[in-house]
């Protein structure tokens, strides 16, 4: 069984954890919230990476360019005037990280998991849509005056709620939706 | 006698930090090669030969799980260190590490010191 409750603290762990060591930043978390919409700024950089297991979804790092460009000069120690490869692999590799260990977390509640390869987005005006009915939980993080997001959505996989439809599984997939 | 190095990591920001850190634990360092994937490290490793091999799990083509077992069933490369440098923090991950034979294994994310911590217990 998991709550919002649950993912917002192992997304803010994590990606304290990951701000600090590998950027060198404090960035101060705030309040988690949830959300029926999918993500999706209608700029700057987006960063997704999918979830499998007996659970399944999706995890998404979004930020301004200028945000980004930020955390890839402290991650990368050189500084960045545009969004490049560099730039863009460097926030694949961010998300990467905090989602990795996300995921380490919930497979103590969960089982295993598998994690898909970055996939990241620079534009303006994008919308991102995703199958999925469930909601989100999202967890901001602020560094003088920018918010960055990290965001996550995650449900019982189909073969899972086949197997548990009347057992713990399918009782923490209701737990989720209210 | 300086020490020839491979890093396997898909992300390039990664292979640099990595370089980076290696610089900075003060290690005799030869030549640092890198690779982008386990397809491409074994590709590398036919070109010349290493005393260390720093490697990610989670990449494309040929994961650093699947390097290590080839790694350990090649006479020429069996010997070579080779430190896992990965997000994957589960017990079951790390255990098929240890058991194919991987010399040490670091959670990202790191710090300098964790690395040559690592590395002083091998090197």
């Amino acid at each position: 069984m998991i709550t919002h409750e649950d993912m917002a603290d192992m997304i803010r762990e994590a990606s304290l954890s990951v701000f600090s060591m590998m950027l060198g930043l404090e960035f101060e978390a705030g309040r988690p919230f949830v959300e029926e919409d999918p993500p999706g700024p209608s700029e700057g950089v987006l960063a997704l990476i999918g979830l499998a297991g007996t659970w399944a979804g999706s995890g998404t790092f979004s930020c301004s360019a200028e945000m980004a460009r930020r955390i890839s000069s402290s991650l990368l120690m050189t500084e960045y005037e545009s969004i490049n490869d560099e730039v863009l692999d460097a926030i694949g590799e961010v998300t990467n990280m905090i989602l990795g260990n996300v995921k380490t977390a919930l497979e103590e509640k969960l089982g295993p998991m598998g994690l898909s390869i970055p996939t990241v987005v620079y534009g303006r005006n994008f919308t991102t849509r995703s199958m999925a009915k469930t909601s989100w939980t999202v967890v901001p993080f602020r560094l003088d005056g920018d918010t960055l997001h990290v965001h996550l959505c995650l449900a019982p996989s189909r073969e899972a709620k086949r197997v548990s439809s009347a057992g713990e599984h399918g009782r923490a997939f209701l737990t989720l939706m209210q | 006698m300086p020490l020839d190095v491979l890093i396997v990591d898909d992300s390039a920001a990664i292979r640099k930090i990595l370089h980076r850190v290696l610089v900075q634990a003060d290690v005799p360092l030869g030549h640092v090669y890198e690779a982008g994937d386990g397809v491409e490290a074994l590709a590398r490793l036919k070109e010349f030969r290493v005393g260390l091999i720093l490697s990610d799990i989670n990449m494309p083509n040929m994961d650093g799980l699947q390097l290590l077992g080839a790694l350990k069933a090649q006479e020429e490369t069996k010997s070579v260190p080779v430190i896992m440098v990965t997000t994957e923090g589960g017990s079951t991950k790390v255990m098929e590490a240890v058991n194919l034979g991987a010399a040490g294994y670091v959670r990202k994310p790191f710090t300098a010191e964790q690395i040559k911590e690592k590395l002083a217990g091998i090197l």
